[in-house]
């Protein structure tokens, strides 16, 4: 076994809860130190039975999370691994310490060579600079030396196919070119670890096709790669291990098709039906929170079948007054690869209210073949902007009915009931045109 | 693995070794680090230079304009209306002497405060000494001071005025001003990045303290006992040497100038130690 290059041991990080979401103001110090006295003598109300899924309530007054938590991780030199698991695993923080961008609570971690992080698409790029302006600027940002990105301008050009613009400053650019160029300048990077995050999701499908191609080719060259992903055709494709978090924490680690089976098979066995008692730990936002999402059989039976469909109902809280609200959903298949999107627009004339909504949508049958499927859910507003957005949210599963006597399960992602018809001859066509 | 071992692949590079871990300590000021990073240093001084004026239409003449127009102004009000002395110089000599290193402070200090949050996409996405970016803001300041600087050759060369020897010493107070605007830059920028609050008083820092530096006036207009107090400013030393070094007028280099020597170093030394305490973590709060 080759040489260990990165060990992570006892990983742990603890963020206060919002501490992402808001700027702290000064007012909030002070009203903090104001309310403090009071508190010594109020018992918390919450305390008792506020207790969280993972023993998350912690001491003193603060609410904290525990968004890693003693995680150990050893990857060889060489490996691919591919990092999966739910939203709010603890992928993505694990991804942030290891490159240094922020500091681990508990732990120590020692990596062996230079890292290169992707965790974006186009970091460091500068609207008003042009795209060779760019290259360099983020190209330095990224970790290349000078004469690095020299030597490989203009290959990097070339992988973007965007010779004609490239003194044009980048915030002309359509976004498919400014992808291109971005992840043009991203893919020459040559560490000898690349840490990547769902990079890959971006860009229509003839680009996410090149960025693969590009990624397996990187990897074929010896490079040491974490990946995180929700792809997981793109994980069985590209790594040789999978290393699955839940919790904060790692959950198993071992051969990529054993890792991602299980875990298909985890994720699917958490039910039709998902429902958040207490708000505080329920999926959402200050714009929206789920209270809800139930996956059942529209005739009301016990079984969803490729023939009854697949009914889909919604009960949520709406914070946002007065503006275009609506939902969709998009349907991805057990690998990751979206079937299809559809969505509601609840409120038309922007008199979206305060309260609570129920959406009620149908996935007629005939439609989905047999299989597993998960579903992410985006509220919106306008059509356009992101209210709030979940991942994999619920999965569900449709059953076989059969063709005729042939019971096996039918391939391809969806199984429509075509109309056909046919007619007979006794008279060979051929015979009587020769 | 398997897609790995058809490459035997041992680089020097694998004899680097990041270590990872909680937050710990007072100061680990890693300058070797720092060091290998000085060509991002000078990308984000290029990026901050190349930005600046993009779609403006006269460009880098703002540059000069600024402490030109700064000047006349404080030449009409200052000088003719309110006859504050001028050390014996033209007025647009005397206070343009001040204004060029008083501009490049305001200017760094400005930008430096911000470079957290500007660069917040970066800062959450990659990592790199975060030192360099109030260390690049302060230094393509330097730049515009340079053409405000041209100007004033002109304007010396128009009156006669000839910088002696002391014009020497000039590199050692323009360092005294880029060290203030990283020092007190490092302790705003921090702290802008957890508190907001940080944006609106900076305006009025730099309001107030022009005011109490010798920008408008001669330092010799403040009683003997106060110039210890005063000399706590380290922009009144600074802009003291600058108008003696340029133009042989006002107090040549004396204790007021090492006390403010002395609270530079004493803020730069806060400034990082805070600034290196904040930053395994500030891509959390920013």
């Amino acid at each position: 076994m080759s040489e260990i290059v990165i060990r992570a041991e006892n990983l742990g990080k603890r963020y206060r809860i919002g501490e992402r979401e808001r700027y702290l103001a000064l007012r909030d110090l002070l009203a903090r130190a104001a309310s403090a006295p009071m508190r010594m003598f109020a018992r918390k109300p919450s305390s008792p039975n506020g207790n969280h899924r993972n023993g998350n309530r912690p001491h003193g007054d603060q609410l904290h999370i525990w968004a890693l938590k003693e995680t150990s991780l050893e990857i060889h030199q060489g490996e691919v691994v591919g990092l999966i698991g739910r939203n709010g695993a603890g992928k993505s923080t694990l991804l942030k310490i290891l490159s240094r961008i922020t500091k681990p609570t508990t732990g120590w971690a020692k990596i062996h060579g230079r890292v290169g992080s992707l965790l974006e698409v186009g970091t460091g790029f500068h609207a008003e600079l042009t795209g060779s302006e760019n290259i360099y600027l983020s190209g330095a940002i990224l970790g290349m030396s000078k004469t690095e990105i020299a030597r490989k301008f203009d290959e990097i050009v070339a992988f973007a196919e965007i010779e004609k613009f490239i003194n044009t400053p980048v915030k002309h650019y359509s976004s498919g070119m400014y992808l291109k160029l971005a992840f043009s300048v991203a893919a020459h990077l040559e560490p000898e670890i690349l840490l990547v995050d769902e990079v890959l999701a971006v860009g229509d499908a003839s680009f996410q096709k090149k960025c693969l191609g590009k990624m397996g080719q990187v990897s074929r060259e010896g490079r040491t790669i974490l990946f995180v992903s929700h792809n997981m055709a793109a994980i069985k494709a590209l790594c040789s291990r999978a290393v699955w978090m839940k919790d904060g924490t790692v959950n198993t680690s071992g051969r990529v098709a054993e890792v991602v089976d299980n875990y298909l098979l985890g994720t699917a066995r958490s039910a039709c039906a998902r429902e958040w008692r207490d708000p505080t730990s329920a999926p959402g936002n200050e714009s929206v929170r789920i209270s809800y999402i139930r996956i059942v059989s529209p005739e009301g039976g016990a079984e969803i079948t490729i023939d009854t469909g697949v009914q889909i109902e919604i009960g949520f809280e709406n914070f946002r007054e007065n503006i275009n609200l609506g939902c969709t959903i998009c349907v991805r298949s057990s690998e990751g690869i979206i079937i299809f999107q559809s969505g509601h627009r609840i409120t038309l004339n922007n008199d979206s209210r305060y309260g609570f909504y129920q959406v009620t949508g149908r996935i007629p049958g005939h439609l989905l073949n047999a299989g597993r499927y998960s579903m992410d859910m985006v509220f919106g507003k306008d059509q356009r902007w992101v209210l709030f957005h979940i991942d994999s949210v619920v999965s569900f599963e449709v059953e076989n009915t059969g063709r005729g006597s042939n019971m096996s399960v039918a391939p391809g992602f969806i199984r429509p009931l075509l109309r056909w018809c046919h007619s007979f001859s006794e008279e060979s066509l051929l015979v009587k045109q020769s | 693995m398997s897609l790995a071992t058809n490459v035997t692949w041992q680089s020097e590079d694998l004899a680097i070794e990041t270590s990872i871990s909680p937050p710990s300590g007072w100061l680990d000021l890693n300058l070797r680090e720092l060091w290998d990073y000085r060509e991002l240093l000078y990308f984000f001084v290029w990026r901050d230079l190349k930005v600046r004026y993009k779609q403006t239409a006269i460009g880098a003449l703002w540059a000069i304009l600024q402490p030109f127009l700064t000047m006349l102004v404080f030449s009409l009000f200052f000088g003719r209306l309110a006859h504050i002395p001028s050390n014996g110089l033209p007025h647009s000599v005397f206070y343009y002497s001040a204004l060029l290193p008083w501009i490049y402070f305001s200017g760094a200090l400005h930008s430096a405060t911000n470079t957290m949050v500007e660069n917040q996409k970066v800062i959450t996405k990659v990592y790199f000494p975060r030192l360099l970016l109030p260390m690049a803001a302060v230094t393509s300041g330097l730049v515009d001071l340079g053409f405000g600087f041209i100007v004033f050759v002109g304007m010396l060369v128009y009156y006669g005025i000839a910088p002696g020897r002391a014009i020497l010493l000039l590199p050692f107070f323009l360092l005294l001003a880029v060290l203030t605007a990283l020092g007190v830059g490092l302790w705003l920028s921090a702290l802008n990045a957890i508190y907001r609050d940080v944006r609106y008083v900076v305006p009025f820092l730099i309001q107030f303290w022009m005011f109490a530096s010798p920008v408008a006036y001669p330092s010799s207009l403040v009683p003997e006992r106060w110039r210890w107090l005063y000399g706590l400013n380290p922009m009144a030393g600074v802009i003291e040497g600058f108008r003696w070094s340029l133009t042989g007028t006002g107090e040549p280099p004396n204790a007021m100038l090492a006390l403010s020597t002395a609270m530079v170093l004493l803020l730069l030394a806060g400034g990082v130690i805070y600034f290196q305490k904040m930053e395994g973590t500030i891509a959390d709060v920013v």
